[in-house]
């Protein structure tokens, strides 16, 4: 083990980031110095707050290729993916009422989805292939002319899997309909555009590229087509009144500065994390056989690995590697005891799903940190295959699959 | 979701982890779970030919930290008992034993029925022979 290498280790960006020392350092003053009210007019104190505001929309904006005024901020993704997907459905329900969506969106889409449901609205899940994609003529071929929103997931958050956002833009633009997209592992991870994508509508939120928790954004489009939303709250009408509520400026300036790195750093990181996220699966395959990879091989986050350790269970591995922060789509692991859904989507096997692991790699990450990983998972793999009952069946020739097995 | 230590150190230091030979008259196995459930457990007794008892217990499970370490306590538990006594092994007995949470009940559970499909089996291929002198009634 080297030196330099603190335990435990956090491979589990995924699932969110630690706060980047600048993101920190540039929210700091606004604690304890800076701390107006945005919506301040007559007094310095609110000029100064504002001022950084306005600098943070232009930032959010210019990592997506949007202006700052197309930016409302919000406690996070789980609000904005809400305010885009109702505040769309209330604004356009006479136009229509029909939505689609994935079958593999984070619960901040479906969730929303299924409450419009009861309120009278039709969704459409289109499943995904086994990589976990949507494909443009699926998409296509659900719209109907009561269709008022598709929203699409840049990438997903267990898979990594990134969706053919461009090819869906054009076809909502092309038959008039609004298309929402939750970026929130995408954004600062991979090119995203909302021009180049023809995307109206996105979420994205501060903690999952390096910044504060509990801050996030929606992008709503201003021209072609202006974009109108009805609000989830009412109150003193900020942020165009889609979202009112006092601007949480140190977070907002949290989330500017984490935008900003990130355009700048996204290039070499990206580099980086692919040549650490095939030193860990050329690591742990060399020596483990029996591995499966979920999601798809080559259009994926760079920083996302999700393996499949046959004849062992994710939770008891999560053990196994305690001194590595991952996470699993094992049922064992979850509240509900059912395996990821997301796994399940893309015909992962129940069995296989309960043997996934999700490393999420980051900025943070090290090359030491990828050599201990390694060593602790061949370890732990191989520990409990020994003791796997599957594990001994397959050695012996038997196909699981084949087996009656007294399910209880 | 802290392990208790109990847990930890069946984990990481199983007792009795291995496989008998099921075709032994003598080696009762049971198997119980499915992999799509995400835990399978396979538990398997000998029994001393002349006194009856359980001389010997191995597991292997497929499962989590808190399944792992339920049969490798119900192993340690068994050896020594009569088929009686080992009928009466209760899941309520593991879950306090190794501090199991309430989400983690059903790992004991599992474990309470691999131990009395052992016996069962055991005691299906014995049927009528001495090694059975009372055929104990199994119920699930
Ligand atoms: C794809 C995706 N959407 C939405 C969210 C929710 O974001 P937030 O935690 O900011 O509400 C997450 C993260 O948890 C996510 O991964
Ligand atoms: S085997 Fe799934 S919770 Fe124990």
């Amino acid at each position: 083990m080297s030196a330099s290498l603190k335990l435990p280790i956090f491979m589990d960006n995924n699932s969110t980031t630690r706060c980047d020392p600048r993101v920190v350092e540039a929210m700091l003053p606004f604690f304890t110095e800076n701390y107006g009210n945005a919506a301040s007019r007559n007094h310095s104190f609110g000029w100064v707050a504002e001022e950084a505001v306005e600098s943070a929309r232009e930032q959010v904006g210019r990592l997506i290729g949007a202006s700052g005024k197309e930016i409302i901020f919000t406690s996070g993704a789980t609000e904005s993916n809400n305010l885009a997907i109702k505040g769309v459905a209330s604004m356009y329900r006479k136009k229509g009422n029909h939505i689609i969506t994935t079958s593999i969106e984070h619960k901040a889409v479906l969730d929303p989805c299924k409450r419009l449901e009861r309120d009278g609205f039709e969704v459409t899940y289109l499943p995904v292939d086994k990589f976990g994609r949507v494909s443009p003529e699926q998409v296509a071929e659900a719209i109907t002319d009561k269709t008022i929103l598709v929203s699409v997931m840049a990438a997903n958050n267990e898979i990594g899997t990134l969706q053919p956002l461009a090819a869906i833009g054009a076809i909502c633009k092309a038959r008039g309909v609004l298309f929402h997209t939750d970026a929130v592992q995408a954004v600062g991870k991979v090119p995203v555009d909302v021009e180049a994508m023809g995307i109206d509508l996105l979420s994205l939120t501060a903690h999952k590229l390096y910044g504060p928790k509990g801050l996030g954004a929606l992008y709503v489009r201003r021209k072609n087509p202006r974009v109108r939303l009805d609000a989830l709250m009412d109150g003193g009408g900020h942020e165009r009144g889609m979202r009112s509520g006092t601007l949480a400026v140190p977070g907002i300036v949290g989330l500017g500065a984490a935008c900003e790195l990130a355009g700048k750093l996204r290039e070499s990181e990206t580099q980086r994390l692919l040549t650490l996220r095939k030193r860990l699966y050329d690591g742990i395959t060399a020596e483990l056989g029996d591995i499966g990879l979920n999601g798809h091989p080559i259009d994926r986050l760079p920083g996302n690995l999700n393996l499949s350790f046959a004849f062992v269970e994710g939770e008891a591995m999560m053990m196994g590697i305690r001194d590595v922060a991952v996470s699993s789509g094992s049922a064992c692991t979850s509240a509900s005891l059912e395996p990821s859904y997301v796994l399940q989507a893309i015909g992962v096997g129940d069995e296989l799903a309960h043997s996934s692991i999700r490393f999420g790699l980051g900025r943070f990450t090290t090359e030491a940190e990828i050599d201990f990983v390694i060593r602790q998972v061949i370890t732990a793999v191989n520990h409990l295959r020994e003791m796997s009952p599957l594990y001994e069946m397959h050695k012996q020739g038997i196909d699981l699959s084949t087996v009656a097995w007294a399910a209880h | 979701m802290a392990y208790s230590d109990k847990v930890l150190d069946h984990y990481y230091n199983p007792r009795n982890v291995g496989s008998f030979d099921r075709a032994d008259p003598l080696v009762g196995t049971g198997v119980v779970g499915a992999p799509e459930c995400g835990d399978v457990m396979k538990l398997q007794i000998r029994i001393n030919e002349k006194t009856g008892l359980i001389e010997d217990a191995k597991f292997k499970t497929f499962g989590c930290g808190s399944a792992i370490a339920s049969s490798s306590l119900a192993t340690e538990w068994l050896k020594g008992k009569t088929l009686d006594e080992a009928m009466d092994i209760r899941n309520t007995a593991i879950v306090e034993e190794l501090c199991l949470p309430p989400v983690k009940v059903h790992c004991s559970v599992l474990a309470e029925d691999a131990i009395k499909a052992a016996i069962k089996d055991y005691q299906t291929k014995n049927l009528g022979s001495a090694a059975v002198a009372e055929p104990l009634m199994v119920g699930v």
